[in-house]
């Protein structure tokens, strides 16, 4: 066991709680059930939840590039 | 309109069969084999599996029942966005483990797993059992999506020629999947995702413009459509509602069997997370599928007297078609059912695929046959899943579709029990087996039970917490359940002593070689 390893493998992990946001930022209603602001005549609520699917592989390739060597 | 439509339809649905006989030959290899059947011999690359993975879980019955549901109910039908967002990075780092450790002990299916790793036979019949009963209804609802494209083309719908087109698409769905196994899927699965974009670019260009822009759509959709209703005084109302089914969905996901197949079938555990990582990419077409219903509902296609008969016969399921059939041309109307039916095949034959892997795999292997050959294995697979088909089409045609949708909704439910045994199982191996086994019967029967107080009208079931109305997804309440049981009987269990059973798999199996983390495994 390459001890100098350790400590690093394991504060790359930390990275893995990135991957909480999406999930908090489309799960937690109050956030965005409401229409304004509207954009391209789409009320909020639909082009919040639309963004956030780009949102989510931006967030989860950040992670995949930093932990990439230890999942 | 209907000739020229369904000539294109029957050339790209021809040409997908043609395809999945020739895919035998692709990456050749002995397809004797149950895990180059099964699996497509584990050899497919980032791009292959997110074709598998995305023909997997953006269905036929996606791109009907979506749009339908959002037709229908509005805004709470959206709760598919952040369920597809969210099911991604909830299983980033859990099933790359998944993948090793399966890939050391040659497992087929999720139940191979918790089988060696609880050293319960029974345990891992639990989790195939399970598995099989979530997956039969969901081939049945695909034929749900080729019927009513079906319909659109003019072909009869009832009586015995009605049937006939869903009879031949079938066969041949089943000849290719039993001579070519994954590999027909995977090949096809390209197929219908380049004929979903386009069908999904063309409809969000052209049919806005048609409506005179998403600003007078959503104008001419009932306010009470375009919101959740904000939740009245002493309940969370539609808000837990939404949030518990994008979670209980998201959560269930990936114990599906034809999930795990397609996560097997991946070459290594990197693919695995690059797909985590790339596939929420996918969920912005089915957001914009999802706004179809409400383009539906400006378009006024269950008014148009075209089109009554079909929304007598398939209710909300025709908006999709019928906005297709109002808004392009002849020939692409055929190219978007095309996307639509071939969106069914594809999944129809991974689940066929799932669901004779883990009979062949859980029961005839370990229960009926336990020294059969490979190639024994293999021929198994290959007849069940023509059974599983066959039986798939004698349900969609004999019995009515609200039978369908009702097991499938059961089927969610019944599907996120196993999560336990199968995630919790990847991190530890503390809870004890018999108690696994005691939760997932407390989460099925709970599941269900509530389900049925529902009358299956819906999946949410009104919580009183506290003296606050928590209207909650049902699988959420049973898993939860399921859950305490698991870990208040795995204390008693061990202070009683009773054998906890030899793990087969060893801390080392689940690790990155690479990555010299120590203890935790």
């Amino acid at each position: 066991m390459n001890a100098s390893a350790e400590p690093r493998t394991i504060s790359r992990r930390w990275w893995l709680l990135l991957l909480l946001v999406p999930v908090i930022a489309t799960l937690w209603v109050p956030w965005f059930a409401h229409v304004h602001p509207v954009l391209f005549g789409l009320p909020f609520f639909y082009w919040y939840l639309l963004a956030w699917a780009p949102g989510s592989v931006l967030c989860s390739a950040f992670v995949y590039f930093k932990t990439r060597d230890v999942i | 309109m209907h000739r020229s439509a369904l000539i294109v339809f029957l050339l790209l649905v021809t040409g997908v069969s043609v395809l999945g006989f020739y895919a035998a030959r692709w990456r050749r290899a002995d397809l004797d084999q149950l895990h180059e059947w099964g699996l497509g011999g584990r050899r497919f690359g980032t791009w292959v599996t997110w074709f598998v993975l995305g023909g997997d879980i953006y269905t036929a019955y996606t791109f009907v029942a979506l749009p339908a549901l959002v037709f229908g109910a509005g805004a709470i039908g959206f709760f598919a966005m952040p369920y597809t967002i969210i099911c991604y990075p909830l299983v980033f780092a859990v099933l790359p483990r998944l993948w090793r450790v399966a890939h050391r002990h040659s497992h087929i299916t999720g139940a191979d797993f918790v089988r060696d790793r609880y050293d319960s036979p029974l345990l891992g019949l639990l989790v195939a059992v399970t598995g099989i009963l979530a997956v039969m209804p969901y081939i049945a609802l695909q034929l749900v999506g080729i019927e009513v494209v079906l319909a659109g083309l003019g072909l009869p719908t009832r009586g015995w020629e009605g049937d006939l087109p869903l009879v031949i698409a079938f066969a041949a769905l089943a000849a290719y999947t039993y001579a070519s196994g994954l590999r027909a899927a995977a090949l096809i699965a390209v197929v219908k995702d380049l004929l979903i974009y386009v069908t999904v670019i063309a409809a969000v260009i052209v049919i806005p413009i048609e409506l005179g822009g998403f600003g007078k759509i959503f104008a001419a959709v009932p306010a009470a459509k375009v919101m959740l209703a904000r939740p009245p005084a002493g309940s969370l109302g539609s808000y837990s509602a939404f949030a518990t089914l994008a979670l209980g969905s998201a959560v269930a996901l990936f114990a599906y069997p034809h999930v795990l197949t397609a996560t097997l079938s991946a070459d290594s555990p990197r693919t695995v997370a690059r797909n985590m990582a790339f596939l929420p990419a996918y969920t912005f077409a089915l957001g914009l599928i999802a706004l179809l219903g409400f383009m539906a509902v400006a378009a006024g296609v269950d008014k148009l007297p075209q089109f009554a008969g079909y929304f007598r016969q398939y209710s909300n399921n025709f908006a999709v078609p019928a906005l297709f059939m109002k808004s392009f041309s002849g020939w692409f109307t055929g190219v978007a059912f095309a996307a639509i039916a071939i969106g069914a095949l594809v999944p129809a034959a991974i689940m066929s695929i799932a669901a004779s892997n883990l009979w062949t795999r859980n029961i005839y292997r370990q229960y009926l046959h336990p020294d059969c050959s490979g190639a024994q294995e293999a021929r198994q697979a290959k007849r069940v899943s023509l059974v599983v088909k066959f039986g798939a089409l004698v349900f969609a045609i004999a019995l009515p579709t609200s039978y369908a949708i009702n097991l499938q909704l059961l089927g969610s439910i019944w599907i996120i029990q196993t999560v336990p045994a199968l995630a919790f199982g990847l991190y530890t191996r503390w809870f004890h087996r018999w108690a696994l086994a005691v939760g997932w019967l407390a989460g099925m029967v709970l599941g269900t039970w509530m389900e049925a107080l529902l009358r299956f009208k819906g999946t949410v079931y009104p919580l009183r917490l506290l003296g606050t109305v928590v209207p909650t997804y049902i699988a959420v309440t049973a898993v939860v359940v399921n859950i305490v049981v698991a870990t208040a009987l795995t204390l008693v269990f061990r202070a009683l002593g009773i054998a906890a059973g030899t793990d087969r798999t060893a801390p080392a199996d689940y690790r990155n070689a690479a990555a010299r983390v120590g203890g935790d495994g």
